[in-house]
């Protein structure tokens, strides 16, 4: 992605062998993990804990359904299942099993983020059941398939390959 | 004439004069007060649409009463996702780490310490005008082109402080965290470095506003709002993006092949006429001001013209000057109405030469349903009574 301009980047950006100011101090690795977990695409980041669907479904049930619906298909919150194969046409359902690229960024934003009005107050288990339940009902990842730090990277979304670069200027004038 | 005489007749006459000069006895005005508000007169306000968890949504500038190009910051659009933390400063830190030679946390107090720019900006929501896609668009300035507006920023430059850890080499995004409820999350491709991109803690004279991100935010001027994360924790430098929700599932354009571009960061060039405009009425034929903004995310506005016609035909508006890079220019052109029905638009260029495109152009290289990044030409009727709505209602 923007593969040329990042090389620019990295041409033009000074690679200082020492700090200029010195104001501040190294955090340490304790405080660094103390900020939460922060996930990459392949799933480096990842914390330990796992969970299924079959727990999640009671997880969900007793803390997302009154927002999201018991079949998850939206109330106050967004719809959370459906819309695989409408993306090309005229009425598009974007969610998390037809839009998503990554199972991973899913557990990062369920675990950041849900439920909305306790963010911060699932544990790591319960993201990885919150989550499994989710690719389950979007017919991603079976019931009983354990969700953890190895497997949630390897799961392959539906619209994996649905996302290109930025393509502007694309106005073509008459 | 004696001295008593001639003061008792001056002591007449003046008691007279007063007399016929009689006036209404005034009642002082309020005191000093130590935080100032604006007249009770004066009623602008955000707007925004009423839902069941206002902790995430967004609320409008009203840009039709805006003057000049800074918008106060009480009224700067707020989009926010988790609602808006009360930080204290004193507790804040932002912590930078990752693929960097020298991981460092700062306080508040340290990063003010650093050397600092000022500079004025745009920031727009990448959702701005999404209701345009549809075609019946919003019905006034507000509603429809109100998730945008323009501010003095003060901070230290991102470069700088990428300078002070030293990147390693691979180093090519930065994962942005904010500290609201939900810890906000975008990739930030590093090259925002290379231009003006800061650490803001100032807005227009005072500290940041709560609802931009108090005590310090990101701001990569000329790129969608979302992008520049507000109550900024943390800085992970990566060598690739994250995908998060937010540059995903959101922010992403889907075109009609059902693709969704990624990173569309840079908000392209517009303009909207904003009097008259949807929801104003002209009180007679005669002369009024046309006025309005424009702004782009590539540098500066180098041309705004209008038409009377629908587009037909098109005049130069005059800019005021300084004509600053990524930031609000007012437009303005005296204008005389006949009193019959018109139609009125604007339509920027920048300086790169980018012309702000039609709906239907902009809808024959997306489609419909890409929602966010609309930039098109806002027309405007005004009927033969002066009543002024959006052309497409
Ligand atoms: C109080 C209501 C509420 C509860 C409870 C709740 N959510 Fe949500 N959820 C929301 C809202 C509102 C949004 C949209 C937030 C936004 O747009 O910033 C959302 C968004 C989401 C999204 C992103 C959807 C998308 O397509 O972008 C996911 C995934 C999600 N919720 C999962 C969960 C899970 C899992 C739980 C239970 C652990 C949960 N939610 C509990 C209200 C709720």
């Amino acid at each position: 992605m923007r593969t040329l301009s990042l090389f620019a980047a990295l041409a033009g950006l000074a690679i200082a062998q020492s700090a200029k100011y010195g104001v501040g101090r190294a955090p340490s690795d304790e405080e660094i993990r103390g900020l939460g977990a922060t996930v990459a695409p392949g799933g480096a980041g990842l914390p330990e804990g796992s969970g299924t669907a079959v727990e999640g479904r009671e997880l969900f049930m007793r803390r997302c359904a009154k927002c999201h619906g018991g079949t998850a298909e939206g109330d106050v919150g967004p719809p959370l299942v459906g819309g695989i194969g409408t993306l090309a046409t005229p009425k598009p359902r974007k969610t998390v099993g037809s839009f998503w690229p990554y199972a991973t960024t899913l557990w990062n934003y369920v675990n950041r983020a849900m439920p909305f009005n306790e963010p911060g107050s699932l544990t790591h288990r319960e993201a990885y059941a919150a989550v499994a339940y989710l690719l389950f009902i979007n017919g991603i990842v079976e019931e009983k398939q354990v969700m953890d730090a190895k497997s949630l990277g390897k799961v392959r979304m539906p619209n994996r390959d649905g996302f290109v670069p930025d393509a502007r200027p694309d106005i073509k004038r008459k | 004439m004696t001295k008593t005489n001639r003061r008792k007749l001056l002591g007449s006459a003046l008691a007279s004069g007063f007399l016929a000069q009689a006036q209404e006895p005034r009642s002082l005005g309020r005191p000093l007060s130590g935080y100032g508000e604006r007249s009770k007169f004066v009623r602008p306000v955000r707007t925004t649409r009423v839902t069941k968890t206002p902790e995430a949504g967004s609320s409008s500038t009203p840009l039709a009463d805006m003057l000049g190009t800074i918008t106060p910051s009480a009224l700067h659009y707020e989009r926010h996702h988790a609602g808006v933390p009360d930080i204290d400063p004193a507790a804040h830190r932002l912590t930078i780490y990752g693929l960097v030679q020298r991981p460092l946390v700062l306080t508040m107090e340290e990063i003010r310490r650093l050397p600092s720019v000022s500079r004025v900006h745009f920031l727009e929501c990448g959702g701005n005008s999404g209701v345009e896609w549809s075609g019946t668009g919003g019905p006034d300035v507000q509603r429809s082109y109100g998730l945008a507006s323009c501010s003095e920023w003060t901070g230290v430059p991102l470069r700088l402080l990428l300078d002070e850890v030293g990147l390693q080499p691979g180093a090519a995004w930065l994962i942005a965290e904010g500290a609201d409820a939900c810890r906000m999350q975008r990739s930030v491709p590093i090259t925002a470095a290379l231009d003006d991109a800061m650490l803001a803690y100032g807005q227009n004279g005072e500290p940041l506003r709560p609802e931009q991100g108090f005590p310090l935010r990101l701001l990569t001027p000329g790129w969608e709002g979302n992008v520049q994360v507000k109550w900024l924790r943390r800085l992970h430098v990566t060598a690739e993006p994250y995908m998060t929700r937010d540059e995903t599932s959101k922010y992403s354009d889907l075109m009609p092949d059902g693709k969704a571009r990624v990173f569309s960061l840079e908000m392209e060039a517009k303009s909207i006429v904003t009097f008259p405009s949807g929801g104003h009425t002209l009180s007679s034929p005669g002369l009024y001001e046309v006025s309005g903004l424009a702004w782009s995310g590539k540098g500066r506005i180098a041309r705004v013209e209008l038409t009377f016609d629908g587009g037909r035909t098109w005049t130069n508006a005059s800019l005021q000057e300084p004509r600053l890079p990524k930031a609000f220019t007012r437009f303005r052109l005296p204008w005389k109405w006949d009193g019959g029905p018109v139609v009125i638009a604007s339509r920027a260029t920048d300086e790169s030469g980018y012309v702000q495109p039609t709906r239907q152009e902009l809808v024959a290289a997306r489609g419909v349903n890409s929602g966010y990044h609309y930039n098109g030409i806002k027309f405007w009727r005004i009927a033969a009574g002066g009543v002024v709505t959006s052309a497409d209602a």
